[in-house]
């Protein structure tokens, strides 16, 4: 509303400028004319006889000359009379009052966006702290360490972050720059080569294998530069080295360890069936140990829930096509084939995209002996 | 609400430019006083709302609205505060935008200081200036405007280029505007007189301040251009004739004779024909400055708008404009009356010669600037035309121009003596001479030409001077009365003598800088040393900074001489991180008129730097030189008989009433 306000107030005050002059009658406005001119020149030639600075013939030379412009120019001069033109003057006070305004509003509405208010920064960012997505919490983040580069609380705070929205550049500069101004440790530099080397779409670049290898010797327990450091001699094509270095954290590993099934995946993958074999999470020493002493009905109540508790995690991550043939398998040995068949269309779907892996999977389903 | 008030304040000059181009027309025919001084209050009322909607959109930059496109594209909310107001005219909308506040400023000054003008005189020219007025508003509202809206504003800007982040954009775009707009009104007093019908003595009085005032502004917008380009640049260089400069050096040229052109019209009344001609280019060669740079014809650092539908508006507005004036001249010139004779050897002849020589060294630049333009159109070819052209072309022309200038001044006007005028100058002639002799013993061998440029250039100083000292008889008549001559001498006459001076001046200058510039590149670690000239200068340190919107490394020199420390240098180079660029921030040590200037370039792997050093005898003299100029502008523009506005002892209207 103030908007309007202020626009018709603008509009009025443009009209009125227009109007103005008309409303002050046929009265002869103060005017200048050439006449005046000559007569400053007369004046100027006087001054400067007077100073010396012309000589006196040269002097009345000039006089004579400017007299003679003067009549000329009160010859040539127009008469004085002033008219008063009404009709025009009505015409144009009309365009002031109607079309000056109807111009405006014109022009205004096809350019303008009245609709829409101020946004400056200051109220925005007033706004944002309830609304926050979180590019613009970023943004501000970068914006106030671009000013203070030294904050490494700063930098905490911002490197994960970058790294989930994979800008894992940056990411890997802001955890450079915690080591810059926090100090070294093995994680920093492990999450700095997670950096570098996602950056560089999953290689290990000599850089982040430098960083990995850094952690180590600061730490030769760091679960995560061992592991990538495997990834690296894996990728280097030094399977037997990858190897090596994955079964030696299993082997020191606690058996709750989180990391353990991704450091066996990734074991079974480069050790191929084998590995594969030993280390599928298939019930634990403790488990038969256990089902041993159970009857018949208990056995089967602990099987089933092993089963559920695979088939639960699959349901969460189902990427894994050796835990779907076993999750088959169970089902079939537990004599649920309807189930069992469900299991596979299930994993079938998830693996649509995957080809090598539908066919891995349909490859296992096929020995199993039940149909897609 | 800020953004859209500035926004419907622009539509809304438009509408007034429209009404004041109209009905004072429409008034001085009618002779209706009411309708004319429409004229007045409109010009007055649209510079209102110019200044409001130029500074809504400095508000708008200085509190980082970037759901406004231009503050958007030009402007960060961490960039310094003067910056983000140089920021508004950094760009092209912003910069149209002061365009237009200038022009609109110039109609108001008319509005109201032109009392002095006859009533019909006042309200055409007015009306003419809204004609122009109307043609930029609406260009700027159809295609460049700054107040376009974008509905979801984003978090933050795209900053402005980083080599417009400079205390030098603050000022100098702003003095070449009031240069070039300036000429608008001189534009306008010719095409007001051609409608008239009627030129004499009187009209030449009138434009010659608006022309003064639009010199001056323009001189030290040039010079003021030419330095930033020297020092923000990096390259030592301060003139590139690049067609942007050009574009501003040929209204200047032209100018300069219009300058001249009207002091003949005024004292003779002669030369009426052709100095409303030289009103017209003048300002034509600013439009088609302003076309050059904001149509993206051209590729250069000045250019940043590069939109064809822009190009083709400001090409029509241009030939409108001059096709239109052009046209009308052709159809009314004949039959305006011819003015006064005059002897070949005289005052007059003295200002033809210069006219001569100014419009011909304005149509080179003219040809040089668009001859390539013209080519690559024709024949897609793209070929430079660079610094030798110039140099072949410019140089000639402008040598027997300076030797010609000592003497007009000394010229009687109607028929003048030339050997009375030489007599007079024969001690600025063996100043000369010495001076010749005295560079050339100096510098022993070396260019042939140098010390005969200096001579030329001593020449014009000495010989503006001795005019004045003739003027006032010194030496002939006793001290005191010299001394009051000196005192009664009309402004204008020290103002020309000043300008003649700059122009010798600002010739040392360049002479010396082009002839004994010496350069040195080297890469250079911490603690290496550079000679040059007589100077030493070690990197001491290279250190990283950070600033409120970039990085920086600073290196940090120590220049001595003769093992005394004379003082330290920190070149840097900034890193902007928004747009991803870099400038280069010269370091300049100033001993006398001469500098030491050091660049930097590219860092090498081995903590080297790369390092470009300068030592330039005397190159500030070639600003000084145009200050001098403007400063003689501004004294012949406080002249008495010149003074815009000077307050008149009220008269009686009926005192008048003769006069009409």
């Amino acid at each position: 509303m103030a908007l309007w306000f202020v626009l018709g107030l603008m509009t009025a005050l443009a009209a009125f400028a227009v109007l103005w002059p008309l409303s002050r009658g046929g009265k002869f406005s103060p005017s200048g004319s050439e006449l005046a001119v000559y007569r400053d020149q007369l004046a100027e030639v006087d001054r400067d006889a007077m100073a010396g600075l012309i000589a006196s013939p040269d002097a009345e030379a000039a006089r004579v000359e400017i007299g003679r412009r003067m009549i000329a120019a009160s010859e040539a001069a127009p008469e004085t009379s002033s008219s008063v033109h009404i009709t025009a003057r009505r015409a144009v006070a009309v365009v002031a009052l109607a079309g000056l305004p109807a111009l405006a509003a014109g022009l205004y509405l096809t350019f303008g966006s009245p609709s829409l208010g101020d946004f400056p920064l200051a109220e925005r960012q007033r706004a944002e702290i309830s609304t926050a997505s979180l590019d613009r919490l970023v943004g501000q983040v970068e914006a106030h360490l671009e000013k203070n580069p030294s904050d490494a609380r700063g930098w905490e705070v911002l490197a994960p972050v970058l790294f989930k929205l994979g800008r894992y550049e940056d990411a890997a500069k802001a955890f450079r720059n915690i080591i810059a101004y926090k100090g070294e440790s093995a994680s920093r530099h492990a999450d700095l080569g997670e950096a570098l080397s996602a950056a560089a779409g999953g290689v290990i670049s000599a850089d982040a294998k430098k960083e990995f290898e850094r952690a180590v010797a600061l730490d030769n327990q760091d679960i995560k530069s061992r592991y990538f450091l495997g990834v690296a001699a894996d990728q280097d094509g030094r399977t037997d080295d990858a190897r090596k270095i994955w079964q030696a954290m299993l082997d020191s590993a606690p058996a709750d360890a989180p990391w353990r099934p991704l450091v066996q995946a990734a074991l079974s993958q480069a050790g191929g069936s084998v590995a594969q074999r030993n280390d599928a999470p298939g019930p634990t020493a403790d488990d038969i140990a256990a089902a041993k002493d159970l009857n018949e009905t208990d056995r089967n109540v602990m099987v089933r829930g092993m089963v559920d508790r695979l088939a639960t995690r699959l349901k969460q991550d189902g990427n894994d096509v050796q835990g779907w043939l076993r999750l088959v398998r169970a089902y079939m040995v537990l004599g649920e084939n309807e189930t069992a068949r469900q299991a596979v269309s299930d994993a079938q779907r998830i693996f649509e995209k995957d080809e090598q892996r539908l066919r891995e999977l349909n490859d296992g389903v096929k020995q199993l002996g039940i149909g897609g | 609400m800020i953004a859209e008030a500035g926004h419907y304040a622009l539509v809304l000059a438009l509408g007034l430019a429209i009404v004041q181009s109209i009905v004072p027309m429409l008034g001085a025919r009618w002779r209706d006083s009411g309708l004319m001084n429409v004229a007045r209050s409109s010009a007055l009322a649209q510079l209102l709302f110019v200044t409001l909607s130029f500074g809504a959109l400095t508000m708008l930059h200085v509190t980082s609205d970037f759901s406004v496109v231009n503050v958007f594209e030009n402007s960060h909310s961490l960039k310094p505060l003067l910056y983000k107001i140089t920021g508004v005219w950094g760009n092209h909308e912003g910069s149209m935008l002061l365009w237009v506040l200038i022009l609109a400023l110039f109609g108001a000054m008319v509005a109201a200081f032109g009392n002095n003008l006859p009533l019909s005189l006042r309200a055409r020219v007015l009306a003419v200036q809204g004609w122009i007025a109307a043609a930029f508003y609406f260009f700027i509202l159809a295609t460049s405007n700054p107040f376009l809206r974008i509905v979801s504003p984003p978090i933050e800007g795209r900053d402005l280029n980083p080599i417009l982040q400079d205390i030098g954009l603050a000022i100098h775009p702003p003095m070449l505007y009031l240069g070039y707009v300036g000429f608008s009104i001189s534009f306008s007093f010719a095409v007001a007189a051609l409608i008239e019908g009627r030129i004499d003595a009187a009209w030449a009085r009138w434009v010659r301040p608006w022309t003064l005032m639009a010199w001056v502004f323009l001189t030290l917008g040039i010079a003021m251009g030419s330095y930033w380009a020297y020092y923000e640049l990096g390259w030592g260089g301060w003139w590139f004739w690049d067609p942007v400069e050009n574009a501003s050096l040929m209204p200047w040229l032209s100018g300069t004779a219009l300058l001249h052109s009207a002091v003949v019209m005024e004292k003779r009344n002669a030369l009426k024909v052709w100095t409303i001609l030289l009103a017209i280019v003048t300002f034509s060669l600013s439009l088609l400055g302003t076309f050059l740079v904001r149509s993206g014809v051209l590729t250069s650092v000045h250019t940043f708008a590069s939109d064809p539908s822009r190009g083709v508006f400001i090409l029509l507005i241009l030939c409108l404009f001059i096709g239109g004036s052009l046209a009308l001249y052709a159809w009314r010139a004949p039959s305006l009356r011819q003015g006064g004779l005059f002897a070949p050897i005289s005052r007059e002849g003295a200002l033809v010669l210069n006219n001569l020589f100014l419009t011909t060294a304005c149509v080179t630049v003219l040809v040089g600037t668009l001859y390539p333009l013209g080519l690559e159109v024709l024949t897609g070819d793209k070929i430079s035309v660079g610094a030798p052209f110039f140099n072949l072309t410019f140089g000639p022309l402008f040598v027997p121009l300076l030797i010609a200038v000592p003497f007009g001044p000394l010229l009687a006007w109607k028929r003048g003596d030339l050997l009375a005028a030489a007599q007079r100058l024969f001690a600025a002639g063996v100043a000369a001479l010495m001076a010749v002799a005295l560079v050339w013993a100096w510098v022993k061998g070396g260019p042939v030409l140098a010390p005969l440029a200096i001579g030329l250039a001593v020449f014009v100083i000495v010989a503006a001077i001795s005019e004045l000292a003739e003027r006032i008889g010194l030496l002939r008549v006793p001290f005191r009365t010299a001394m009051h001559r000196a005192a009664g001498l009309p402004r204008s006459n020290w103002g020309t003598a000043f300008a003649h001076a700059g122009l010798g001046v600002a010739l040392i200058g360049i002479v010396c800088e082009t002839t004994w510039n010496s350069e040195r590149i080297a890469s250079m670690k911490p603690n290496d040393t550079a000679a040059i000239a007589s100077y030493s200068v070690r990197l001491d340190s290279l250190v990283q900074r950070q600033g409120p919107n970039y990085r920086e490394q600073i290196a940090q020199f120590v220049v001595s001489r003769d093992g005394q420390v004379v003082g330290t240098m920190s070149p840097s180079k900034r890193n902007f991180a928004t747009r991803g660029m870099s400038t280069t921030e010269a370091a300049l040590l100033t001993r006398g008129a001469s500098q030491l200037y050091i660049s930097l370039g590219e860092a090498g792997a081995d903590g080297a730097i790369a390092v470009r050093i300068y030592y330039k005898p005397l190159v500030l003299l070639i600003w000084f030189g145009p200050m001098l100029m403007a400063f003689g502008g501004l004294l012949s523009l406080s002249d008495r008989r010149l003074r815009v506005g000077a307050p008149k002892p009220a008269r009686a209207p009926h005192d008048l009433q003769p006069a009409e």
